[in-house]
């Protein structure tokens, strides 16, 4: 995979809010003991007042930023996704969803981002668990250009949102910062109508790349950019069941609960049609790299042009 | 001046009284209920809410309001009967507690108003408290924030990030209260998880501590005006307190814990706060003739 970008997506994210914030005091990010993770050691140094550190503590961080939130603060709370959407999973429920504080929670290195670091770090199970909140909002952005848009629209944003951000570079899916772009409304890459492929997040790249190979073959497949999870595009998602023949969904995720879980919950009830979930199935995952993952697990741009072209064939017979 | 001291404690007395008056009869008629922390921390929150807070019913979002946060959440029927006699909540409303779709939920909700904070979960407030005291000292506002809670709760984990946090960013403009009435749903806090010592626990925690009488509002009312919202500090004042206290029959008895009352105990129940009523009120009529 070829990769010209190389400004992580949670860089492009801390760049952005340290600029709002600059203009706006009353933006205050919390970490956890992750400037590092988080990239934000430059929005530490230059608005001091606007940072607060609570070391290691994610349950507190939550509660903390639930407080600042109810008393008018825009707050970003920022962390390792894999230890907000488990150890303070409560504190997101109760403090953040149910008491419905509007806190922005960044959870950075998300799916299978830390690779090697193994099971402890990985967040796969984020947005099946944290769906289930009602009023909480989710968005994984695709590329950097998506972050920097999504950044813009989360500040004045009035809903609580958890944001799951990667950790290294990946390739840009769109071309330039100059995008559609709002919570809530997916895009659609590439239309057909022989088969629709949904991502989210990191995987839309992979899955723009599958949408072309299929292009390219005479397969007019639809690819869809689901950025935020909740509230989903029901619209984009019944219109695909109803004009294409067949839906694949891919994520790095478990494939419980999350994307496919949604897509399904809609297409089973409204109009059914054949569709494949792919994502990381009910096991610890495999030690690597986080291409070597999607690589193993069949959610890089490959596995996803095997899935469909395999679902074609069996809806032929 | 002494005079006008005694008549307010006396007013203070007779309203926690009617308070707990309308926490028995609430739990009865609903059938459900935490009664026994609830009676303990009925004078704390009386305290708080007509002596201590800068709160308005008029304007229950005013920016410079005073917080309060109920950690202890169970403890509902306290502070819905609170928020009642204060004025935030009508009365008629209260009468639908424990009723079908109701507003009064059996854990504090912000569709009450007056409630800053959905409470319920153990070992939650301290750290909301801490992020709205935050706030507070980032904008140079002056209101101060008020977290209760329970002793029982106090074996929650996430309390000591809490706490740690508190006196790291020296929120003198934060109290937590712990209403020590010795008692959880097991039984005794000692037996069940050992709390002791817990004024050196949060001396090293770096808070400044505080014991008082937690039913005696007049001990409430001296240590919170005694409070120094200016020396770096976070506060915590152990209010030692007696479960279910004011109803002889339920007093230190973890089985009233989230105990009904029946019928005749109701009544019994009503009798002995009426009578402490009709004592308070004679009394406080014989300071105003003086």
């Amino acid at each position: 995979m070829k990769c010209d970008n190389t400004i992580p997506g949670r860089k492009m994210f801390s760049d952005t809010l340290l600029e709002l914030a600059k203009q706006d005091k009353d933006i205050v990010v919390v970490t956890t003991d992750a400037r590092g993770s988080a990239t934000l050691t430059s929005f530490a140094k230059e608005l001091p007042d606007q940072f607060i550190e609570l070391g290691i503590a994610e349950q507190n961080a939550i509660g903390v930023g639930a407080g600042l939130a109810s008393a008018g603060k825009k707050t970003f709370v920022c962390g390792p996704a894999s230890f907000y959407s488990a150890r303070s999973l409560e504190q997101v429920k109760v403090d953040v969803a149910y008491s419905n504080n509007p806190v922005k929670i960044l959870g950075v290195s998300g799916g299978v981002s830390y690779g090697a670091l193994g099971f402890t770090h990985h967040s796969l199970h984020d947005i099946a668990v944290l769906r289930t909140f009602p009023g909480l909002h989710i968005v994984l952005p695709c590329d950097i250009f998506q972050t920097k848009k999504l950044v813009l629209e989360l500040v004045n944003y009035s809903y609580p949102v958890y944001i799951r951000l990667g950790r290294n570079p990946v390739p840009n899916v769109y071309d330039n910062e100059d995008i559609k772009f709002q919570i809530g409304n997916a895009n659609i890459l590439l239309d057909g109508s022989d088969i629709t492929i949904i991502g989210t997040g990191e995987t839309v790249y992979h899955c723009l790349q599958a949408g072309k190979e299929l292009h390219s073959r005479g397969i007019m497949a639809r690819v869809i950019d689901m950025h935020t999870l909740k509230p989903i595009d029901r619209r984009i998602i019944e219109k695909a069941a109803k004009e294409t023949k067949s839906i694949i969904t891919v994520e790095e995720h478990s494939i419980f609960g999350g994307l496919g879980g949604a897509v399904a919950e809609i297409v089973t009830q409204v109009h059914p049609v054949p569709m494949r979930i792919l994502g990381i199935p009910d096991e610890y995952v495999v030690h690597g790299t986080p291409l070597q993952v999607f690589k193993h697990y069949g959610i890089d741009s490959k596995g996803i042009f095997d899935a469909a072209s395999n679902l074609i064939d069996s809806n032929r017979i | 001046m002494a005079k006008e001291n005694s008549i307010k404690i006396l007013e203070l007395q007779l309203q926690a009284e009617k308070i707990r008056k309308r926490v028995v009869e609430m739990i009865f008629s609903s059938k459900s209920g935490h009664i026994g922390g609830s009676l303990s921390s009925v004078d704390i929150d009386t305290a708080l809410y007509f002596h201590v807070m800068n709160i308005d019913s008029e304007n229950s979002k005013k920016e410079d309001r005073d917080r309060f946060i109920l950690s202890k959440g169970h403890s509902v029927e306290a502070l819905y009967s609170v928020l009642a006699a204060r004025g935030f909540i009508e009365d008629g409303v209260l009468d639908t507690y424990g009723q079908f779709n109701s507003i009064l939920e059996g854990h504090p909700t912000k569709k009450v108003s007056g409630v800053e904070h959905n409470s319920g979960a153990l070992g939650h407030g301290l750290s909301v408290g801490v992020g709205i005291a935050i706030a507070a000292k980032m904008d140079n506002k002056t209101f101060r924030t008020y977290v209760l809670m329970g002793d029982g709760e106090q074996g929650e984990g996430s309390i000591y990030e809490a706490a740690m946090s508190a006196s790291h960013y020296h929120l003198d403009n934060l109290v937590a209260i712990i209403d020590r009435n010795e008692l959880q749903s097991s039984g005794e806090t000692e037996k069940v998880m050992r709390l002791e010592p817990i004024r050196e626990r949060w001396e090293v925690f770096g808070w400044e501590v505080f014991d008082v009488d937690g039913n005696d509002i007049k001990a409430l009312v001296d240590v919170f005006d005694s409070l120094n919202y200016s020396n770096k500090k976070p506060k915590i004042i152990i209010a030692h307190t007696i479960k279910g206290c004011g109803i002889s029959f339920m007093e230190r008895l973890a089985s009233w814990h989230h105990g009904v009352v029946n019928e005749e105990q109701y009544k019994e129940a009503v009798v002995e706060i009426n009578e402490r009523i009709r004592n308070l009120s004679v009394k406080k009529e014989e300071y105003e003739m003086r």
